[in-house]
């Protein structure tokens, strides 16, 4: 009886959950979800609608904030605003794709472990431990060192260092819904071990993996920027916010606001996704219940 | 020691050596081999043919892939860690130099942080839900989800350029008594212990968390002992073994955060002589930085997995 009470639960339609949670998300998630949203919005229409580019020097070096320049200007004298904008598209944009990588074959490859035979699971299992017995900042310097750095180059690096990672979650989450009736009963119906894998389980699956998306999704920034400050990340000219910060550190002694916005840009974005994740109402309660 | 805590440890300590293996497969295979051709690269497009395959038996590259890792390993075992390819130097020499300085850079960072984390997370975790526990917990979330340049950076500002107690850079070759030796080291230490302490305390709090809020703890309350008593004498020992996990994991933070605080207070470690090794493709030198602080890593979290096993109870007495 208990079972057939889970499942229920578990197939509840999606929209309904969605609409739930949103109602409970306290005041800071919201807030949170803001600076989310307008950092997204940067990154997709911020270049666009720049009056004035970053590409143009030649103002006043290491300005001070003021109505024409609203974060100051750079090392070279560019608009720092336009800079954080542009930068955002690498940021944002090259965290995303990364994550959307890592979490989506992580996943798939869970989904693939969990429905398929014991030989594949453990294989799979294995190889990937290997990876995580890099740190994830070494693995990053190796692959600069062997192959230079480049935007398809960083996007991959960390989509392969985060695969493990959200394969681990995936399997987990995956290995018990295998083994709960339903499943038992397509497998019965003779369906096939795609059909359970993206019918049966992936769905079921969805809600705990997208908090595991947001998570990943601040240690790929986190990483991303801490290369870029190590000047082996994004190249010059373009410029990722941590690539911003390394750029205008000399200013750091008069506390220059060049190097300040884009260290603020970081901050408020990886807290931000923080927040929301912790604001998620699914989460506290499968905390409770793992305990 | 008990004869299946005996095979646990020797298992455990076995699938380290095992991955530290697939490591170096893994360090070789992207430095070494799937690049392309490093004498090509040398020597750009225009060397001669002649040229080229002089430099390929002089670097080795001559031989099939497998052989050059085998030929790598081997000396990597002995010692013999290769020639840096933009020094001309021995890699072995270069890192004795380094070394040194990133052990003791770990080792004053370890001392104060652990203390320092463990007081944190225990009361934490004694006081949870207090306004205690709130600002300590929301504050190891913030620095826990923020780069380690930012956490630097803030330091910079406040103690080296508003504060003016200490000096921005560390130069150790400066150093003539006590004094310059602590304020050289103080920007390094104090910006690895804030990120150590932030995973630190998290993780004590959660272990020490779990054991309170067990069972027994209720049976003890309800005997009447102090909480004093029963988070001493009670609590703590049973949680000793997932702390003891916490510290050495927590640890092995220290070797990604090293990397950034090496390189942006200039301090001579092994971290930075490894990142201008990247920035200057000098592969022997990369690749041999790359195997120490795997083999640092693996130490540190198979530390933290033996602890676990040897703290917990049900293994020890059996």
């Amino acid at each position: 009886m208990t079972t057939a009470i889970e499942s229920d639960s578990f197939k509840r339609p999606a929209r309904r959950q969605w609409r739930a949670r949103l109602a409970h998300f306290g005041m800071t998630g919201w807030l949170a979800l803001v600076v989310i949203a307008f950092w997204a919005a940067a990154a997709i229409f911020g270049p666009a609608m720049l009056s004035q580019r970053g590409d143009f020097g030649g103002g006043e070096v290491f300005a001070p904030m003021s109505g024409a320049h609203w974060f100051g200007t750079d090392y070279l004298g560019r608009d720092m605003l336009a800079r954080v904008i542009e930068g955002a598209r690498y940021t944002v944009g090259v965290a995303f794709v990364s994550t959307l990588l890592a979490s989506g074959t992580g996943t798939l490859l869970a989904l693939l472990a969990a429905a398929s035979g014991r030989w594949i699971d453990s294989t799979l299992s294995r190889a990937l431990d290997t990876l995580t017995a890099i740190p994830s900042k070494m693995f990053a310097l190796l692959i600069v060192a062997g192959f230079g750095s480049s935007v398809p180059t960083l996007v991959m690096t960390a989509a392969i260092i985060y695969v493990p990672g959200s394969y681990r979650m995936a399997r987990a989450l995956a290995v018990n819904i295998n083994a709960l009736d339903y499943v038992t009963v397509a497998r019965a119906r003779g369906e096939g071990t795609g059909y359970v894998m993206l019918q049966e389980i992936l769905p079921n699956i969805a809600g705990p993996m997208l908090a595991d998306f947001g998570l990943r999704f601040v240690y790929v920034v986190l990483l991303l920027a801490s290369m870029s400050f190590l000047g082996l990340g994004v190249q010059p000219p373009e410029a990722d916010w941590g690539s911003l910060v390394r750029e205008n550190i000399e200013t750091l002694a008069n506390g220059g606001a060049a190097v300040i916005a884009p260290s603020i840009a970081i901050a408020s974005l990886t807290i931000a996704v923080n927040l929301v994740i912790d604001n998620l109402p699914g989460r506290a309660a499968r905390e409770r219940g793992a305990r | 020691m008990n004869a299946l805590l005996f095979k646990l440890l020797v298992q455990r300590i076995g699938l380290a050596v095992l991955s530290l293996l697939a490591v170096s497969v893994v360090v070789f295979a992207v430095t070494g081999i799937l690049p392309g051709d490093a004498a090509q690269e040398q020597l750009g497009q225009e060397a001669t043919p002649e040229a080229l395959a002089a430099l390929r038996a002089q670097m080795g590259l001559d031989m099939p892939a497998h052989q050059r890792y085998l030929h790598w390993l081997s000396g990597l075992v002995r010692g013999d860690l290769g020639t840096s390819s933009v020094t001309q130097l021995p890699v072995s020499e270069l890192i004795a130099s380094r070394l040194p300085n990133s052990l003791l850079l770990a080792a004053v960072t370890a001392l104060f942080s652990v203390p320092i984390a463990l007081t944190l997370g225990i009361s934490a975790a004694v006081w949870r839900g207090s306004w205690f526990d709130r600002a300590a917990s929301t504050g190891a979330v913030a620095v826990v989800s923020v780069p380690e340049f930012l956490v630097a950076t803030l330091a910079v500002l406040v103690f080296a350029v508003q504060l003016r107690w200490l000096p921005a850079l560390s130069y150790l070759s400066s150093i003539d008594s006590f004094g310059q030796l602590l304020r050289a080291f103080a920007m390094p230490v104090l910006t690895l212990t804030c990120v150590i302490v932030a995973q630190m305390m998290r993780m004590t709090r959660a272990a020490v968390i779990d054991q309170l809020e067990a069972p027994y703890i209720e049976m003890v309350q309800l005997k009447g002992a102090s909480p004093l008593r029963t988070v001493l004498a009670h609590a703590l020992p049973n949680a000793v073994g997932p702390i003891a996990n916490a510290v050495a994991l927590s640890l092995s933070y220290l070797l990604g955060g090293v990397i950034i605080v090496e390189t942006i207070f200039n301090y001579p470690g092994i971290a930075k002589l490894m990142v201008d090794g990247v920035t200057q493709r000098d592969i022997p030198l990369v690749q041999a930085c790359a195997m120490l602080f795997c083999a640092g890593y693996l130490t540190l979290v198979t530390a933290a997995d033996l602890c676990g096993i040897v703290a917990n109870p049900r293994l020890r007495h059996r």
